[in-house]
């Protein structure tokens, strides 16, 4: 059985909410049913099939395609199967995600797999602000799940995040990591300025040596052995972090402006 | 005296059976910067183990485990401790967990047995940490990071504790203490190798066996004087003249099967020395078989017909 594949007729002059466009929400679901399913789009709501072309019928793999930024919540709050993005997408990309696959061949805007519970959400280009942040107003960020990021990411990656597991192959923006609660941040590329920013717990596993501010304290070189669990663990995925094998690292500890106990881990060359 | 009617290479085999017990067990891995240090710690944790009627709990090394075995890639063993309630065996394994493995330097310890009921390895030897131990979920399980002086004390949240039997046995009967010993060390080499069973006496082998009772009423366990050679004349003996000597191994194991295999090969590599050893009969220990819900046969055994 083919994919269900929605095609983008024409790009939009604003942004459309695909949140109801989920492998769980379309199971069972006729291609007229599907079609009829209504998408927010700032004051109006718009039928699914007057935005795409609707083809295939396997709604356990959904696949986006000529898509573009404007695209929001594309896999929100999804608890099964997969969704493959054949370009960008917009905001919210996997927000509140609980299971199941996304990949996003392209790059995706701010509050990427904010409030994500669980599942692997991979995005091949770069992602915006926010990414596994919580969305506006709430007090933790991500609570499980990984992301892989094989491009860039923009400011306040992880911000607030509370559990799981991020992993960015290129840069990230200035306070990675900032209000951390828990969970793991890996970082192959440069950080921005203020990473670990307030940070409380967590970790950050950086590859290259940050700039820190004065509030994340050295606390020397060592061999900690939960990183062979860790490395094991990044073998599950298709990433240049399973590459790593080192278990040599400096260790930064803060943020104590926050009274924290989070960590900043560079790796050894 | 029982009458043998089973006989292999001139060792008689008692038609009798040993009465096991259900017990709660657990399977833990050690792990440390090299084996040398991963059986200190685990020596220390299987230390005072020998039996649940006056150590608690009854645990013993299971088998060396290659780095290529263990979850952080470092050499270890594995551990297997038994109890008679799931109570105990908790409090046993956090108190060990305390004083042997976290002290041991370099030493990590992980779950080696997957159930339902999970009962806590590191999960409170964290507040160690004094508020700077840090917690990681990898891969689905929850480790504590603990800082300690050597570095930092890494030890999985949970291990699995799951239904087991305690109190397989077999006696060897020989001419001589040598003799007898010889040959339960013969046993013990060749049932160190079958997995999922320990025997948790020291070199595995016990020498004080015990009856239920006593003639004194603060003892509810005494020496077991039918098998004690040099009680032969006075009380109603198990003993023929020619028997100078018993040994018993005493085997717990994860389940009915893994108890019955380890028993056959370690009667099996005593009968290949032959009566020439010194050995003369294999028995085995019970009370009548109304205590325990688990009968070991050892014909049943021997023939592989055990259920």
């Amino acid at each position: 059985m083919s994919a269900l594949t929605f095609t983008l007729k024409t790009a939009p002059q604003q942004s459309i909410d695909c949140r109801a466009l989920t492998p769980d929400s379309l199971n069972g679901k006729s291609i007229d049913e599907i079609g009829a399913i209504k998408l927010g789009s700032g004051k109006s709501a718009l039928r699914v099939s007057d935005v795409f072309e609707i083809s295939g019928r396997d709604s356990q793999q959904l696949v986006f395609k000529n898509t573009g930024s404007r695209l929001d919540y594309i896999g929100a709050n999804m608890a099964s199967g997969s969704i493959t993005i054949e370009g960008d997408a917009g905001a919210y990309l996997g927000s509140g995600m609980k299971n199941g696959t996304i990949l996003c061949k392209g790059n995706a805007t701010a509050f990427a797999a904010c409030s994500m519970r669980g599942g692997l959400l991979t995005i091949n280009g770069n992602a915006g602000d926010f990414l596994g942040a919580g969305s506006e107003g709430l007090r933790k960020g991500m609570l499980g799940g990984t992301v892989i990021v094989k491009g860039n990411t923009g400011d306040r990656t992880g911000d607030q995040m509370r559990r799981g597991l991020i992993l960015i192959e290129g840069n990230t923006g200035d306070y990675c990591g900032s209000r951390m609660i828990a969970g793991t941040i890996g970082v192959l590329g440069n950080t921005g300025a203020y990473t670990g920013f307030n940070m409380h717990r967590g970790t950050l596993l950086l590859k290259k040596q940050p700039q820190l501010h004065a509030t994340m304290q050295d606390c020397g070189t060592h061999t900690l052995p939960f990183l062979n669990l860790l490395f094991k663990s990044f073998s599950n995925y298709d990433s240049n972090f399973n590459k790593l094998n080192n278990q040599r690292v400096q260790r930064f500890v803060g943020d104590t402006a926050y009274n924290g106990n989070g960590e900043i881990l560079v790796l050894s060359d | 005296m029982q009458i043998n009617s089973m006989q292999i290479n001139g060792i008689h085999i008692d038609d009798t059976f040993a009465e096991a017990f259900n017990m709660r067990g657990t399977r833990i891995i050690i792990t440390a910067q090299n084996h040398k240090w991963a059986y200190h710690a685990a020596n220390a944790m299987t230390g005072f183990a020998t039996s649940v009627i006056g150590c608690g709990v009854e645990a013993g090394i299971e088998r060396e485990m290659t780095a290529d075995e263990t979850p952080d890639g470092r050499p270890g063993v594995a551990v297997l401790m038994f109890a008679m309630g799931s109570k105990v065996l908790m409090q046993q394994l956090e108190t060990r967990m305390g004083q042997c493995i976290l002290t041991c330097p370099t030493a990590a310890a992980f779950a080696g047995i997957a159930s339902e009921d999970m009962i806590s390895l590191g999960k409170h030897l964290r507040y160690f940490g004094d508020g700077y131990q840090t917690s990681k979920l990898i891969a689905g399980k929850r480790y504590w990071r603990i800082p300690v002086m050597d570095g930092e004390f890494l030890t999985e949240e949970t291990t699995g504790m799951v239904r087991a039997i305690g109190g397989g046995n077999f006696l060897i009967l020989a001419t001589s203490q040598p003799a007898a010993l010889a040959a339960a060390e013969t046993a013990i080499d060749a049932m160190k190798k079958v997995p999922n069973v320990i025997m948790p006496f020291p070199g595995g082998v016990v020498r004080s066996g015990s009856k239920v009772g006593s003639k004194y009423k603060t003892m509810f366990a005494s020496t077991n004087d039918a098998f004690c050679p040099t009680l032969k004349g006075v009380v109603n003996s198990e003993l023929s003249p020619d028997i100078e000597s018993v040994m018993e191994i005493v085997i717990d194991g994860l389940t009915f099967d893994d108890i019955a295999e380890s028993m056959k090969v370690g009667i099996k590599a005593i009968c290949a020395l032959g009566a020439n050893s010194g050995v003369k009969r294999i028995s085995a220990g019970n009370y009548g078989g109304k205590l325990g819900p688990h009968l070991f046969k050892l014909h049943d055994i021997l023939k592989g017909s055990a259920a």
